[in-house]
């Protein structure tokens, strides 16, 4: 099927600006070829340095950057530091998570509505303001703009009906045939309806660690064959909240009489993944223990660690929103600014020009 | 899905929980003799009657928890 809009010229996104030592050797490597690289001991593993230093390393196996030579994705010196970047956030990972071999109690855990919840959709749904809803699908956009993306790698790592359910989810994800059904398409849609900047990368400098942890996680378990089982935890994590969590999106966006067009893709996520989550956990999920039942500890380890990122990333977003305060290193025209006499690391007195106006204009 | 037929019939799989799931695209018909379509790979129908999206499922047939407290519970979160 044909899609009826304009195809858009690819343009790779600039580089971001480097939070530390290891992000500004990786970028100045990318730009201009690898010297000497940095050891990574020592960089906080959940820190915006090492984070992003993975986020641009990662970024080069999707659409790389512009000015960056394509071929810098398999240069070895920087494979190796990915290797070892990934491996520190492994490590804290699997030190956080609790080990577990039992998927079906696991499942089962996720496949109970609370009354009353606290994470940043319970919030948006209830009280939250039209700022803060442009900011949550700010972050969102580095996944969004590349929905289902690296998933998609993990499809030739699996076998038989687990192959076969899981891109059956992920070609719906594509628009199952339609483009301007593509859910990365929806999400730039609504991006426009709400005066974003749909461009791909768009939001990365303004992206805490929190929100690129959630995304270098899926592309570390999508790049590694051993962490397939990983990578179908996080999916089925994904598949198995956004039902109700889309749901309460809704609802914001509805309360806050925000545009149709930037209601429809979380509108579509409630019934695409109420039918995702049955496809997951019995097309998915059931044959591949079937086929290998010694990846259950990890599709547990994918599912517990993918629900400590978006903790993270949920909390970071209700503590500054509690004080007013934007969750973004660099909050948009209509959040609450920094304090310029009350210097904060995690607010830089620099705000970023707007982003409300795409950038090729 | 799981154990599909050898034979070119769509497969209707009636869960235990929840919704029916239909195979392919589905042309519904309601009560009123009105037509919804579902052009999905699979269609959730709703069974539960709790759904706001009828006839699609929108997963409140899920059981509802009052405490948060039960941690691990990941609804809690998004």
């Amino acid at each position: 099927m044909l899609g009826t809009s304009p195809v858009r010229p690819v343009e790779a996104p600039p580089l971001p600006q480097p939070r530390g030592p290891l992000s500004a050797a990786v970028i100045d490597a990318l730009r201009r070829g690898p010297t000497l690289l940095p050891p990574v001991d020592g960089a906080d593993p959940h820190g915006d340095d090492l984070q992003l230093a993975l986020y641009c390393l990662y970024e080069m196996h999707y659409r790389g950057f512009g000015g960056v030579p394509d071929d810098r994705e398999w240069d070895p010196a920087l494979v190796a530091l990915r290797v070892a970047a990934e491996n520190a956030f492994l490590d804290a990972l699997r030190a956080e998570a609790d080990p577990s071999d039992d998927v079906d109690a696991e499942i089962g855990a996720l496949l109970v509505e609370p009354v009353e919840g606290t994470g940043p959709s319970w919030h948006l749904a209830k009280d939250g303001e039209r700022w803060q809803v442009r900011e949550y699908v700010a972050q969102r956009s580095l996944y969004h703009l590349k929905e289902a993306d690296p998933q998609a790698w993990v499809i030739a790592r699996l076998d038989g009906p687990a192959k076969a359910a899981l891109v059956t989810v992920e070609h719906d994800e594509y628009g199952a045939g339609n483009p301007d059904r593509m859910h990365a398409r929806l999400f730039a849609d609504m991006m426009r309806a709400l005066d974003l900047d749909d461009s791909y990368g768009a939001y990365l400098d303004a992206a805490p660690a929190e929100a690129l942890a959630e995304v270098n996680f899926m592309s570390l378990c999508g790049l590694r064959r051993a962490l397939r089982g990983a990578l179908v935890g996080q999916f089925a994590t994904v598949e198995l909240t956004s039902s109700p969590g889309s749901d309460r999106l809704v609802k914001a966006m509805r309360r806050l009489d925000l545009p149709e067009a930037a209601v429809e893709f979380y509108a579509e996520h409630v019934e695409a993944d109420a039918v995702h989550e049955q496809l997951v956990r019995r097309g998915v999920i059931a044959p591949l223990l079937a086929a290998e039942p010694a990846l259950a500890a990890d599709v547990v380890f994918g599912i517990r660690a993918s629900g400590l990122l978006a903790d993270r990333f949920g909390e970071r977003l209700l503590r500054h929103w509690a004080e007013h305060r934007s969750s973004l290193r660099h909050p948009l025209p209509d959040a609450p600014q920094p304090d310029a006499t009350q210097p904060d690391a995690t607010q830089p007195d620099a705000a970023q020009p707007d982003a409300t106006q795409p950038a090729l204009a | 899905m799981p154990d599909r037929a050898p034979d070119p019939a769509r497969q209707v799989l009636v869960t235990d929980e929840g919704p029916v799931l239909v195979s392919g695209p589905v042309d519904i018909v309601l009560p009123d003799g009105s037509h919804v379509r579902s052009d999905r790979p699979v269609t959730a129908l709703c069974t539960c009657k709790r759904s706001r999206r009828k006839p699609f499922c929108d997963t409140s047939h899920r059981r509802k928890v009052r405490s948060s407290n039960e941690e691990k519970n990941n609804g809690a979160r998004h």
